[in-house]
C-alpha cells in the first residue's frame, strides 16, 4: 500500500482515488483470506479422512462381514447392503425422473398450469430435508408392514433422486434445437418416435449426468436409511428384511467408543467420499469432452 | 450449479406448430403421452403424500397440546408432555449461525474467485469447492465431532470463559460446562458445510452479469472493489439472497451434520456452548424409541410437519426473490 505523492507535471494526489484504492486493498486481502480459510478448513477435513481412513483400511475392512467389537470385522456386508440399495433406488428413479422431465420439457408449454405445478413441486422435492422423505417412507411402507426392508430404503432413495433427474432431464431436453425436433416431423415421425429416438438420443449425454449425479447425492445419504432399511450386522440380501449400508454404518460405529469400530467408520467414510467424488469427477470429465 | 432452466424454447417450438394438434394424435402417441404425464403425476402424489402424511401423523399431537404445541417448552417422555419450542429454537439459532458464518466465507471466495484469482487458480478452486459441496453431510459430522468438538472443549469455551466470565451481555452467552457440543459448533459444521455451495451458486450468478457492465466500470477508472461493490453486487442482490436462503435451507433440515455435534438436550437457553438438540436431530435420536401410535411418535411427526414447512417457506422466498432478476 504505498501512497506514492510524487507530483510531477502537475498532477496532484487525489484523497478520494486514495481511499478507494485502500478500499481496494482492503477488500482484496479479506476476499484472498476469506478463499485462503475456506480452502484450509476444507483441506483439513480432506486430511482427516484421508489420514484416519487410510489408517483403517485394509482388506479385512473390505473383504468381512461387520462383527462384535474386538472380533477382525469389516464392513463388507454394508458395502454389498449401499451398493444394493443404491442401485435399487437408480432403477425406480430414472424411468420416472425420465418420465416427468420429457413431460416437463415436450409437453409442459408456459401455459400448462399442471406441468407449472409438477416443475415446482420437484423443486420442492430437491429441497425437502431428507430425513422427512425416511419418515414418509417409514409410515408408508415400515409401519403397515411391521419390519424395516432394504426395499423401504431403497425407496426412499429413489423419492432423493427423482428430482434431480428430472431437472436434468427437462434441461437437457431444451437445449435440443427446435429443427431437430421439426425435421423429426417433417420426415413423418409421430411425436414419441421424434421424443425418444432424436431428442432424448441427442441429449443422452447430459441426462446420464443427471443420473450419476443424482446416483452421487444418493449413496452418501445417511437420514432416509435410519427408519427404512435400519441397517443389519449380518449379511443379508433379502429386500424384505433390514439391510446394511455404509452410510447408517459410519453413523453407528463414529459414536462408538470401541477403537476399532471408530477405525472402521473413518475407513467407511472414506470409502464413501471417494466414491461420490470420483463420480462427480467422471460426469466433469465427460462434459468436458463432450 | 448450472442447472439453468430455459423456457422459451418450448414455447417458439408451439408457436411454430411443430408438435402434432392434440385432436389428430395416433394411438402410441397418447399412450406415450399419458405414460409420461403419469409419472409427472406420480411425482405430484410423492410430496402430496409426504406432507399430508406428515400432517395426519402429527394430527395427535396437535389435537392434545393445541396449535400452542410449536411455542411449548417441554419435551418430557417421562411425563408424556411435548412441545417442539426446544428444537425449533435450536434449529433456527444453529442455521442463523451457519449462515452468519458462511456468508462472508462464501462471499469472500467468490469474489477472489471472480475478479482477482489467476485463472488457472481459479479453475482449481472452482472446481474443489464445486466437489466439497457434494461431499456427503454425515462426513462434514464425523469431521466435527473428532476435531471442532475437542477444539471447543479444550480451546475455545475455556478461553471465553476465563477471559469473558464476568463480562455482562457476554457472560449469559458463553455460560456452561465445557463439553464442546452445543448451536455455536453445529453452527460451525454447518457453516462450512454449505459455504462451498453458496460460494458456488453466487460464483455462478456473479459470472452471469454482462461483461459489458464490468469492462464499462473498469473503463470508467473503477477499482475491483468499486466493480465489486457497486456494479457486481448490485446487478446480482437477488441472485445472492436466492444462494444465502438456499444454503440456509439446506441447514434448516440438515440431520447427520448436526447429530454428531449439538450434544442432543432439550432445552431452551441462550447459551451457544451448552448441548441443545435440533428437530432433524431429535426425530433422527428419539424415533427409533418411539412405539407406533403414541403420543410422542405423533410430536415427532409434527415436528417433522413444521420443519417440511419451513423448508417450504425458504424455497418459496428463494424463488421469489431469484425471480424478479428473470
Amino acid at each position: 500500500m504505498s501512497e506514492t505523492t510524487v507530483s510531477t507535471n502537475g498532477w496532484k494526489p487525489n484523497p478520494r482515488a486514495a481511499r478507494r484504492r485502500s478500499a481496494d486493498h482492503l477488500a482484496t486481502a479479506f476476499g484472498m483470506v476469506m478463499a485462503g480459510i475456506l480452502v484450509l478448513v476444507l483441506a483439513s477435513i480432506l486430511w482427516t479422512l484421508l489420514s484416519r481412513g487410510l489408517a483403517g483400511l485394509s482388506a479385512a475392512a473390505i473383504m468381512k462381514p461387520m462383527g462384535p467389537p474386538g472380533s477382525s470385522s469389516g464392513l463388507a456386508n454394508a458395502i454389498v447392503g449401499s451398493l444394493i440399495q443404491t442401485f435399487l433406488a437408480l432403477l425406480m428413479a430414472t424411468p420416472l425422473g425420465l418420465g416427468c422431465g420429457i413431460y416437463l420439457s415436450e409437453y409442459g408449454t408456459s401455459t400448462n398450469k399442471f406441468a407449472s405445478c409438477v416443475r415446482f413441486v420437484s423443486d420442492v422435492l430437491m429441497s425437502v430435508p431428507s430425513i422427512l422423505v425416511g419418515l414418509f417412507v417409514y409410515q408408508v411402507m415400515v409401519a403397515p408392514f411391521g419390519h424395516f426392508s432394504a426395499l423401504a430404503g431403497s425407496v426412499a432413495l429413489a423419492i432423493l433422486a427423482v428430482p434431480i433427474i428430472v431437472r436434468t432431464t427437462e434441461d437437457m431436453l431444451r437445449l435440443v434445437p427446435t429443427s431437430m425436433r421439426e425435421a423429426g416431423a417433417a420426415l413423418g415421425a409421430t411425436r414419441w418416435r421424434v421424443t425418444l429416438s432424436l431428442c432424448l438420443r441427442s441429449a443422452k449425454t447430459g441426462v446420464l449426468t443427471g443420473i450419476l449425479l443424482a446416483l452421487a447425492r444418493v449413496s452418501g445419504e445417511t437420514a432416509p436409511l435410519l427408519f427404512t432399511s435400519l441397517g443389519n450386522q449380518n449379511w443379508s440380501f433379502s429386500l424384505n428384511r433390514p439391510m446394511a449400508s455404509l452410510p447408517v454404518t459410519i453413523y453407528q460405529y463414529a459414536g462408538a467408543s470401541y477403537e476399532d469400530w471408530v477405525q472402521l467408520a473413518w475407513a467407511g467414510a472414506l470409502l464413501v467420499t471417494m466414491g461420490v467424488l470420483a463420480i462427480n469427477i467422471a460426469v466433469r470429465v465427460s462434459a468436458r469432452r463432450g | 450449479m448450472t442447472l439453468a432452466t430455459a423456457t422459451q424454447p418450448t414455447e417458439a417450438r408451439d408457436k411454430a406448430g411443430v408438435s402434432h394438434s392434440g385432436s389428430r394424435r395416433s394411438g402410441p402417441d397418447t399412450a406415450f403421452h399419458l405414460l409420461v404425464a403419469a409419472s409427472a403425476l406420480l411425482v405430484l402424489v410423492v410430496l402430496g403424500g409426504l406432507v399430508v402424511l406428515m400432517g395426519v401423523g402429527g394430527s395427535q399431537a396437535f389435537r392434545t397440546f393445541g396449535l400452542g404445541f410449536a411455542f411449548r417448552d417441554v419435551w418430557n417422555p417421562v411425563a408424556d408432555q411435548y412441545g417442539a419450542w426446544a428444537p425449533l429454537f435450536g434449529t433456527i439459532v444453529s442455521t442463523l449461525i451457519g449462515v452468519i458464518i458462511a456468508l462472508p466465507l462464501a462471499f469472500g471466495t467468490a469474489f477472489w474467485l471472480t475478479a482477482m484469482a489467476p485463472p488457472r487458480i481459479a479453475a482449481i478452486v472452482g472446481t474443489a469447492v464445486q466437489l466439497l459441496a457434494a461431499v456427503p453431510s454425515i462426513i462434514f459430522g464425523m469431521w466435527g465431532f473428532f476435531t471442532i468438538v475437542p477444539f471447543m472443549a479444550r480451546t475455545v469455551q475455556p478461553f471465553l470463559t476465563h477471559h469473558f466470565k464476568h463480562v455482562p451481555g457476554i457472560r449469559f452467552i458463553i455460560h456452561g460446562a465445557p463439553f464442546g457440543t452445543g448451536l455455536m459448533t453445529a453452527g460451525l459444521v454447518l457453516a462450512v458445510m454449505i459455504a462451498p455451495f453458496m460460494t458456488a451458486v453466487m460464483r455462478d450468478v456473479f459470472a452471469a452479469m454482462p461483461n459489458m457492465l464490468r469492462e464499462s466500470a473498469y473503463g470508467l477508472g473503477a477499482t475491483r472493489w468499486d466493480v465489486m461493490w457497486k456494479v457486481v453486487v448490485p446487478w446480482s442482490r437477488s441472485g445472492m439472497i436466492g444462494a444465502i436462503v438456499l444454503g440456509m435451507g439446506r441447514a434448516l433440515g440438515e440431520t447427520m451434520a448436526v447429530t454428531f455435534v449439538i450434544g442432543n438436550v432439550t432445552a431452551v437457553g441462550w447459551s451457544l456452548f451448552a448441548p441443545r438438540s435440533t428437530v432433524a436431530s431429535l426425530i433422527a435420536l428419539q424415533f427409533p424409541e418411539s412405539p407406533a401410535g403414541s403420543l410422542r411418535l405423533s410430536s415427532l411427526l409434527a415436528l417433522g410437519f413444521i420443519l417440511m414447512l419451513l423448508s417450504f417457506a425458504s424455497l418459496a422466498l428463494a424463488r421469489m426473490l431469484r425471480g424478479d432478476t428473470k
